[in-house]
């Protein structure tokens, strides 16, 4: 047996513990917190890999949000912390990713993956291990029922809702006859889907889709597949060869006759308008999940925003004009934020055991009007899809900016459910 | 697009894939011939040399025709001055023994690239092209720089085959390559041949990553793709045959550029790997390789 020695001395290791946490304490500004353990939201981060661009955004676009939370009071009066874990950008670390967050660091809950890929590969481990993990990826598999109750995409629209509801504009203002470029995934494939279906539901025809492997470095080979008769080209793409793709676009059409063009902007994130090569962009269109930049009628809650994250009135790095922002995403990770905070407050959460109540008061959400936890402006949330539905932006490209020129409905973007979630077990 | 310019279209690009292959393979091959080591970190001296032609032009401040010739000298001479260095710590302490040098280079791939992103970040980065000039022709356009890396590769390739045929160092390199051991007793220095040729194929890497970079973007996962093409060219030409490398090269760029325009990429890829398994099979030195 081994002694135990008890007594009111204590051990030499809980004296030098009381005089750190004392030391620790007396640091503190705000001593408000000084009692409350922090709450711990993991932040699953594309780092490094082809999402590297996003990654370094979205850190800093979270880290702003969360000074802003913690500022106002944190969670239920509890500090706020992130911890940041690198995926690589890729589906088999990502799901390593959601094990370490969640059993090493003894995080809340998980938040912040965009590629599709990536939270694809991931959501079924979060369910296996009962933590809560909201996305901000686009894909329609989190409303098309393919994930599971504990995934959830409360902060940014899905490719279904983002496409169908512009296409009525692009058939009325720039032609019937579509050509699509995508990327050859779950993502793209979104894009092919719900964009074909909706042209032809709106009197249009699409006469090519062409695939496009994501980690494609060499585009010139695929452009002739666009048919000649192409009256708009669709074109959305990612990863770091975003630029390389519209360079080789505009020297493909050159000077000579072209299609209109409307292109998601994922092909230009991160990528500055004004980067050689690019000049033929002009009067071309492009969706904008959020508008880079800042337009004339711009809210209050999105100027205040811009300021909070860093990001000058062209969408790039107040410390650094070159180093252009993904403008059009990263909202969703402040508003994500603010939905965990909503969340956990409603479900009155205090620790892992409330992961549950947590999923449900998030499910219980619906209109969540435009305010500062909403920068990009008014959404609807459907708790049975998990998915959350706003508006849409078209940008036209004058004189080297990207000019807001359409807003699509919240109504123009519902669809019917796919699944329900709320009926699925925990 | 009508047939005759679609064919003109896949022609080029699949003359610029085999100029971009012919450049990025001559040094996997050189190095191989001379000193039977496979450099299995290749592709990383290519990613080397594009980062470092990141960091020229973007911190001199010269215009752009200038910043890049500059790359075009400083990107090869570091990169063979750290292939010099491999040599030296690695290769030479290892004997060169066939299996310890895949399996150091493999550690070096990843040494390399670590590296790079931790100092040069994961991002994608454009290197501006030393010029702009865009070749309008009815159907379509096409990148005059493009052609330039074609024009820049034949010129390499002719400077590598002068060196090895016509001066005193390819002399040596090549008594080297046929017999080490009666090339030393002949006086040559085959420590230093060695550590020589291994910067040299280093340095060709750059200089193919210099020329590319522009149509390109600089990243640290780039050396991936090159490697496994130099693979498939250095296999199917043979192993360590410059003229091999050439025409293989050459074969596997406009058969990737001309089926990837018609079918498909995919396909053009796959076309290409099994023209490498049937080669191993039935042809193992290659097509122009000597016997083992």
């Amino acid at each position: 047996m081994t002694q135990k020695h008890i007594g009111l001395a204590p051990s030499r290791r809980a004296v030098l513990k009381a005089a750190g946490a004392g030391l620790l304490t007396a640091g503190f500004a705000a001593p408000v917190w000084s009692q409350a353990a922090p709450v711990k939201l993991g932040f699953q981060l594309h780092r490094t890999g082809i999402g590297a661009a996003y990654g370094r955004w979205y850190e800093r676009t979270a880290q702003a949000a969360l000074k802003v939370v913690n500022d106002a009071g944190g969670i239920n009066g509890r500090p706020v912390e992130i911890v940041f874990e690198d995926d690589g950008t890729d589906p088999k670390r990502g799901a390593e990713v959601v094990e370490k967050l969640t059993r090493q660091h003894n995080c809340d809950l998980i938040f912040g993956p965009l590629f599709s890929h990536v939270v694809i590969g991931s959501a079924p481990r979060a369910a296996e291990l009962k933590v809560p993990y909201l996305v901000c990826s686009e894909g329609f598999h989190v409303a098309g029922g393919m994930l599971n109750r504990w995934t959830m995409q409360p902060g940014i629209t899905d490719v279904r809702a983002q496409v169908s509801s512009m296409a009525p504009w692009v058939l009325a203002n720039l032609g019937k006859k579509v050509a699509m470029v995508f990327p050859d995934y779950a993502f793209g494939h979104d894009h092919r889907d719900f964009f074909s279906a909706a042209v032809e539901a709106g009197g249009g025809q699409v006469i090519a889709q062409i695939a496009v492997p994501p980690t494609e470095t060499s585009f010139t080979r695929y452009l002739p597949q666009i048919p000649n008769d192409t009256e708009v080209l669709y074109h959305v793409m990612v990863g770091p060869a975003v630029l390389t793709f519209v360079k080789e676009l505009g020297e493909f059409y050159g000077t000579g006759a072209r299609p209109e063009i409307f292109g998601f902007i994922d092909s230009l994130e991160a990528v500055d308008l004004a980067s050689p090569g690019l000049a033929f962009l002009e009067g071309t269109h492009f969706w904008e999940g959020h508008c880079r930049n800042q337009q004339a009628d711009a809210s209050e809650f999105e100027t205040a925003y811009r300021a909070a994250v860093g990001v000058d009135a062209n969408g790039a790095s107040v410390s650094d004009a070159k180093d252009v922002s993904t403008y059009a995403h990263m909202f969703s990770v402040w508003e994500t934020l603010h939905i965990i905070k909503a969340g956990m407050e409603a479900s009155g959460y205090q620790g892992a055991a409330d992961r549950q109540r947590f999923v449900e008061a998030v499910e219980a959400m619906t209109d969540m009007p435009e305010s500062l936890a909403h920068v990009q402006g008014k959404k609807l949330f459907n708790g049975k899809t998990h998915q959350v539905f706003g508006h849409q932006f078209i940008s036209k490209v004058e004189g080297g900016k990207l000019i807001k020129v359409h807003t699509t409905s919240i109504e123009d973007s519902l669809y019917p459910d796919a699944v329900d979630y709320t009926t699925q077990s925990f | 697009m009508s047939f005759g310019p679609f064919l003109l279209l896949a022609v080029l690009e699949g003359t610029v894939m085999a100029a971009v292959l012919a450049l990025t393979a001559v040094g996997l091959s050189l190095v191989f011939g001379v000193m039977r080591v496979v450099n299995v970190a290749h592709g990383e001296f290519y990613m080397l040399g594009a980062v470092l032609a990141w960091f020229v032009t973007y911190y001199l401040p010269f215009p752009p025709l200038l910043a890049w010739m500059a790359a075009l000298i400083i990107a090869p001479v570091l990169v063979a001055a750290v292939a010099a260095l491999t040599d030296v710590l690695v290769l030479k302490r290892l004997k060169y023994n066939p299996e310890a040098t895949i399996m150091a280079t493999i550690g070096l791939l990843y040494m390399l690239q670590q590296a790079a992103l931790t100092v040069y970040g994961p991002d994608a980065r454009p290197v501006v092209a030393p010029f702009e000039w865009r070749i309008q022709l009815p159907w379509f356009g096409y990148s005059g720089y493009k052609l330039f890396v074609v024009v820049a590769a034949i010129l390499v390739l002719m400077a590598v085959w002068w060196v090895m045929t016509r001066t005193k160092a390819g002399l040596i390199m090549r008594a080297t390559q046929v017999d080490r051991d009666t090339a030393q007793t002949f006086g040559i220095n085959v420590n230093r041949v060695y550590a020589g040729t291994f910067a040299f194929g280093g340095a060709l890497a750059a200089v193919a990553a210099v020329l590319i970079v522009p149509i390109q973007q600089a990243h640290y996962l780039m050396g991936h793709d090159p490697l496994l093409l130099s693979f498939i060219v250095v296999i199917i030409g043979g192993l360590g045959s410059i003229r091999g490398t050439l025409v293989a090269a050459v074969i596997i760029g406009l058969s990737d550029g001309i089926i990837s325009m018609f079918f498909s990429p995919t396909l053009a890829k796959i076309i290409a790997t099994l023209l490498v398994a049937l080669v191993l099979v039935f042809r193992p030195q290659g097509l122009f390789g000597a016997k083992a």
